[in-house]
């Protein structure tokens, strides 16, 4: 098992004919991903890498049976493939484009939540179930199937993080990929659920970084609802005041939102904190005795 | 991005807010000619400067005569407040306070939907009531889809103002800033104080406006007010070449691909007991050119004593940076140590690249990182 993508995740890649989109769309299918289509609007008929084009998602949705999507429209387009995708079927939509308009972010998040639909991003790296599916951006040959489920504000540090664990013999349930934007879809609470009644997890990777209170959220959180081992990092302790860390969400507004606030949060509730992402699997083996 | 006071009440009087009337000056003349085309008794002199506190520094100060006006200019104008020198006043008509309110729209990341902050604690420094006194602070969650209507204005006015003409008032504000909010892609817009005059009427006495910097390419009118710091400049100028720059003073520069792994590396050094000099996300997708350009931004900051390249291949391929840094080190003449880490998406490809160069390969991002410590501290 695993959370949001497995086998039978029927993907299609939004904007497929593009450089981004076509690259990471045969990255994809190479790692074993049922990629089912992809769209670009006027290239019906052609392919990508084997991967079938039409014109609009509904095309796609009715012709393959499409349940999640990945987006790769540049940042302006984004909202509209957004919409596009929740509106024609796809019950998991991941935005990997970064630069989206905050609002637009806004909009397409409020429609995916009236429609019923998981969003995951923008501005994010994607997720991975190892050896079963993988939608995203992600280096595939540093996840290694396990138990250890990951959440996670940053791409590379996900990687980082994953390859510490698959070294130390700790496989991924999952990993995802939230994003660092201040306004994203699935989070921390959210996922830590998912994973907490996923049987097949036993223990969970946080990380997170400066910027609104989502990890003291999910502190509360974890005390009150995760039963499972759980280890973090926190990153940006250096970041000074004000500025925007690469991340649109990673900056500490008005005295708070700080690295030091957020580890003191896990801290209070006894969930161990790592100083740096290399000691992450010892924190959780720790927990788990092993 | 952020605009001065006067540039947001442009955007508030352009959306028929009630703003007070005041003109930009640049010198002491032109305050003074301010101030007798404003033809009245009272007005008040304020620095226009993209920080908070000017009021605590000296910034803003009343005057009632054209001598007092002119001296009020001439000590405010070219006034160093955290930082900024202060190169326009704003003159603008003294008004008679009956009370004062605060309100602000923001995007709330929790609900992920814009949010009304009220209070009638107005005037005051908003954080600080926020954090002694957070039962003084309503807010409100507003649903996009259905946007500022009247019942939602009305619902906020009623939580400042108990009289009925002063709600009535009120509620065009909310609809008007909500409007200007949403339609020029803003990440706030606040009125502090908002103020209730002596003759019942409502007016925006402060304003401040920042903007979505990723909307700005739809807002040709906002993204003109840009008026970077020097600092600032060189982080734009970054951006546009599609890195995130930020400065940190130390002697450990830092090239990374993430700004996840670019902070937790700065982090790291910190941690090993080196300085990190800045923090630089030269982003996703790779091209040797951007190599070149990310070492000349690292080597243009003359603290810089060893550069730590940490990279973890996602859409980055790791033998497109090694490609690159050869590239680059072929432009770029300097004795600075580099140390590299690569891993991820072509890593064999890319160490075999650097093997036999002079750059110092760590075999993990703590050993670069105590190599780069190690070195920066021999030097």
């Amino acid at each position: 098992m695993s959370i949001l993508i497995n086998k039978n995740t029927k993907l299609i890649v939004q904007g497929i004919t593009g450089r981004d989109g076509s690259f990471h769309a045969s990255k994809m299918k190479e790692y074993g991903t049922n990629v089912v289509g992809g769209t670009s609007p006027g290239k019906a008929g052609q392919e990508v890498s084997g991967i079938p084009v039409f014109n609009t998602v509904k095309d796609a949705v009715a012709a393959t049976g499409a349940n999640t999507s990945i987006i790769f429209v540049p940042a302006p387009f984004a909202k509209d493939a957004m919409l596009e995708a929740i509106d024609g079927g796809i019950k998991l939509v991941i935005c990997i484009t970064e630069g989206v308009p905050t609002l637009d972010a806004v909009a397409a998040q409020r429609y995916a939540r009236i429609k019923g639909v998981s969003v995951i991003g923008p501005n994010c790296p994607g997720l991975i179930s190892p050896d079963e599916s993988m939608a995203g951006i992600m280096p595939t040959n540093i996840f290694k199937k396990g138990h250890t489920g990951v959440i996670s504000r940053s791409g590379t540090l996900t990687y980082e993080v994953v390859y510490n664990l698959t070294q130390a013999g700790l496989g991924q349930s999952t990993a995802v990929g939230v994003g660092g934007d201040p306004v994203v879809g699935l989070y921390f609470e959210e996922l830590l659920r998912m994973f907490q009644d996923d049987p097949e997890t036993d223990s969970i990777a946080l990380i997170g970084e400066i910027g609104g209170d989502a990890e003291e959220r999910a502190a509360k959180f974890i005390k009150e609802h995760v039963t499972k081992p759980v280890a973090v990092f926190i990153s940006g302790q250096q970041a000074p005041p004000g500025k925007q860390m690469g991340h649109a969400g990673a900056i500490i507004s008005s005295g708070s939102g700080s690295a030091s606030e957020k580890i003191a949060a896990f801290e209070a509730v006894g969930v161990p904190v790592a100083r740096e992402t290399r000691e992450i699997p010892e924190l959780l083996k720790k927990q788990l005795n092993r | 991005m952020k605009v001065h006071e006067y540039q947001a009440k442009k955007f508030f009087a352009s959306y028929g807010l009630p703003v007070d009337r005041n003109i930009i000056c640049r010198t002491p003349d032109e305050a003074v000619a301010a101030y007798k085309q404003l033809g009245v008794e009272k007005a008040v002199v304020k620095a226009q400067v993209h920080t908070g506190g000017r009021g605590k520094a000296g910034g803003v100060k009343l005057g009632s005569s054209e001598a007092e006006i002119r001296q009020h200019a001439e000590a405010i104008l070219g006034m160093n407040i955290k930082g900024f020198i202060v190169d326009r006043v704003l003159v603008s008509e003294a008004v008679d306070i009956a009370s004062e309110y605060y309100m602000s729209i923001l995007v709330d990341r929790k609900s992920k939907c814009p949010m009304l902050m009220l209070s009638r604690a107005g005037g005051m420094d908003i954080e600080q009531v926020a954090k002694e006194t957070p039962e003084k602070i309503e807010k409100i969650v507003i649903d996009p889809v259905v946007g500022m209507n009247d019942y939602l204005a009305r619902e906020a006015a009623f939580k400042l103002f108990d009289n009925m003409a002063q709600v009535k008032q009120a509620v065009p504000v909310f609809k008007n800033i909500y409007k200007l909010f949403t339609e020029k892609d803003a990440s706030l817009a606040e009125i502090n104080p908002l103020v209730l005059l002596k003759d019942g009427t409502l007016k925006a006495i402060d304003a401040k406006m920042t903007f979505d910097d990723n909307a700005l390419f739809r807002h040709p009118d906002v993204a003109e007010l840009f008026e970077p710091t020097e600092e600032e400049r060189k982080e734009r100028e970054a951006k546009d070449k599609g890195f995130s720059y930020v400065n940190l003073g130390g002697s450990i520069g830092c090239m990374v691909n993430g700004a996840g792994l670019a902070m937790a590396t700065m982090d790291m050094i910190k941690l090993y007991g080196g300085e990190p000099a800045n923090f630089l996300d030269i982003g996703g997708s790779s091209n040797p050119e951007k190599i070149v350009e990310a070492m000349k931004l690292l080597l243009s900051d003359k603290h810089v004593k060893v550069v730590l390249i940490n990279i973890f291949g996602g859409i980055t391929r790791c033998d497109d940076v090694a490609n690159g840094l050869l590239e680059a080190f072929k432009v770029i003449e300097t004795d600075i140590p580099i140390v590299i880490r690569l891993t991820g998406t072509n890593e064999a490809e890319g160490r075999a690249i650097l093997e036999g160069t002079h750059f110092t390969v760590g075999t993990s991002m703590a050993d670069a990182g105590h190599k780069a410590v190690e070195l920066s501290k021999k030097l």
